[in-house]
């Protein structure tokens, strides 16, 4: 669900978080509004308040996995998993990560793609949460969800900076809740 | 070039929390891994802490990561002492206009790239990843920097292979590192 109906409607962080993140027309192809974060890790304000929103979430919620999706959700789990005493686990394409992982592949629009996790980063019933910059199709976090089920992990939400207006008024993704700070900008 | 203070007791728990894997990517490459690293919420929490006592209060406005390990430890530096965070990405992968740099692989060469406008001439920036080997990348994210007008103060990784001689690669720009895995 979106941050403002989950709490957090009035929060005057939210507005300038939204204003901070610019759009790019028909980037990576036509048709598509880039929602572009990097201008959001410009602003230490901004950004930092992005850590705090989710860091007052999680906090209390008994968290012991805060799990990345490559690369932009590297940006904003391991800062959340240090304040609330998580391990931060990368989700990675395939090939990155050394050693032993599991692989789980998912849906591109042509093809697919695949997700990675180290065999053993996570312990069966460790509460974990999944983090990406932004949602669309939801098929890169649904397969780190089936990830961390796969070793019995128990994924609490799911949480982004921001969510496609597909997401809006749908709050689970695999039956799982979804977090969202903000709805995409038009240009 | 500084090292961590070895006699320092986060030094030690950070060394002992690294993987090492044999033969990746490639055989004879022992790869040194952090992932376990962020494992370890002690570990993980120092390795920051190290580098935030040494940066903070120096005004450095810009701290750039090198994709994408450097976007594990980037960020939290940049939080804590209160900088612009600038990811230095693989071709592609930045939306609108980015400047690029060269740089040489083994074989080959490959490019890396910065947003325009990331960063302003005269701003003081640290540059981190988790590694460096043969200082190819650092060195070409010292080049996209210098070209912008920006001062890199210093290049900052968890880890050093010393045996490959990357200080060299880094022209004046010092290089400060945790752990030198001989």
């Amino acid at each position: 669900m979106f941050a403002h109906e989950n709490g957090l409607q009035g929060d005057p962080r939210l507005k300038a978080i939204s204003d901070a993140i610019r759009v790019i027309p028909h980037f990576p192809k036509h048709g598509i509004m880039f929602q572009d974060i990097t201008t959001l890790l410009l602003n230490p304000k901004a950004f930092k308040d992005v850590i705090d929103i989710f860091v007052e979430r999680y906090r209390h919620m008994d968290i012991s996995v805060v799990a990345g999706v490559e690369a932009r959700g590297f940006m904003f789990g391991p800062s959340i998993a240090l304040a609330i005493g998580a391990k931060f686990v990368p989700l990675r394409k395939s090939g990155k990560l050394p050693g032993k992982v599991i692989s789980e592949s998912y849906a591109l629009e042509y093809g697919t793609d695949c997700l990675e996790m180290h065999v053993g980063a996570i312990q069966p019933v460790e509460r974990a949460i999944v983090i990406d910059d932004i949602v669309a199709t939801g098929g890169t976090l649904s397969a780190g969800i089936r990830l961390l089920e796969r070793v019995q992990a128990e994924v609490v939400e799911c949480a982004c900076v921001v969510g496609v207006t597909g997401f809006k008024g749908e709050s689970k993704l695999k039956g799982k809740p979804l977090f969202i700070l903000v709805e995409p900008r038009e240009v | 070039m500084a090292t961590g203070d070895a006699s320092d007791p986060r030094i030690a728990g950070i060394a002992k929390s690294i993987r090492v894997i044999p033969d990746f990517p490639k055989p004879g490459i022992l790869f040194q891994d952090i992932t376990t690293l962020l494992l370890h919420t002690k570990a993980f929490r120092d390795t920051i802490d190290l580098f935030v006592e040494r940066y903070q209060g120096k005004g450095i406005s810009v701290v750039a990561g090198v994709e994408a390990r450097g976007f594990i430890f980037g960020p939290p530096i940049a939080l804590a002492i209160g900088a612009k965070f600038v990811p230095m990405r693989k071709p592609n992968k930045l939306p609108g206009p980015v400047i690029a740099e060269e740089y040489s692989l083994e074989y080959g060469t490959d490019k890396m790239e910065m947003h325009e406008g990331a960063v302003e001439a005269g701003e003081k920036v640290l540059v981190i990843d988790d590694l460096i080997a043969t200082g190819g990348t650092l060195g070409a994210a010292i080049r996209l920097l210098g070209r912008v007008g920006a001062h890199v103060v210093e290049c900052a990784c968890v880890i050093e292979l010393p045996e490959l001689k990357g200080r060299d690669r880094l022209g004046d720009t010092p290089l400060f590192v945790l752990v030198s895995s001989a």
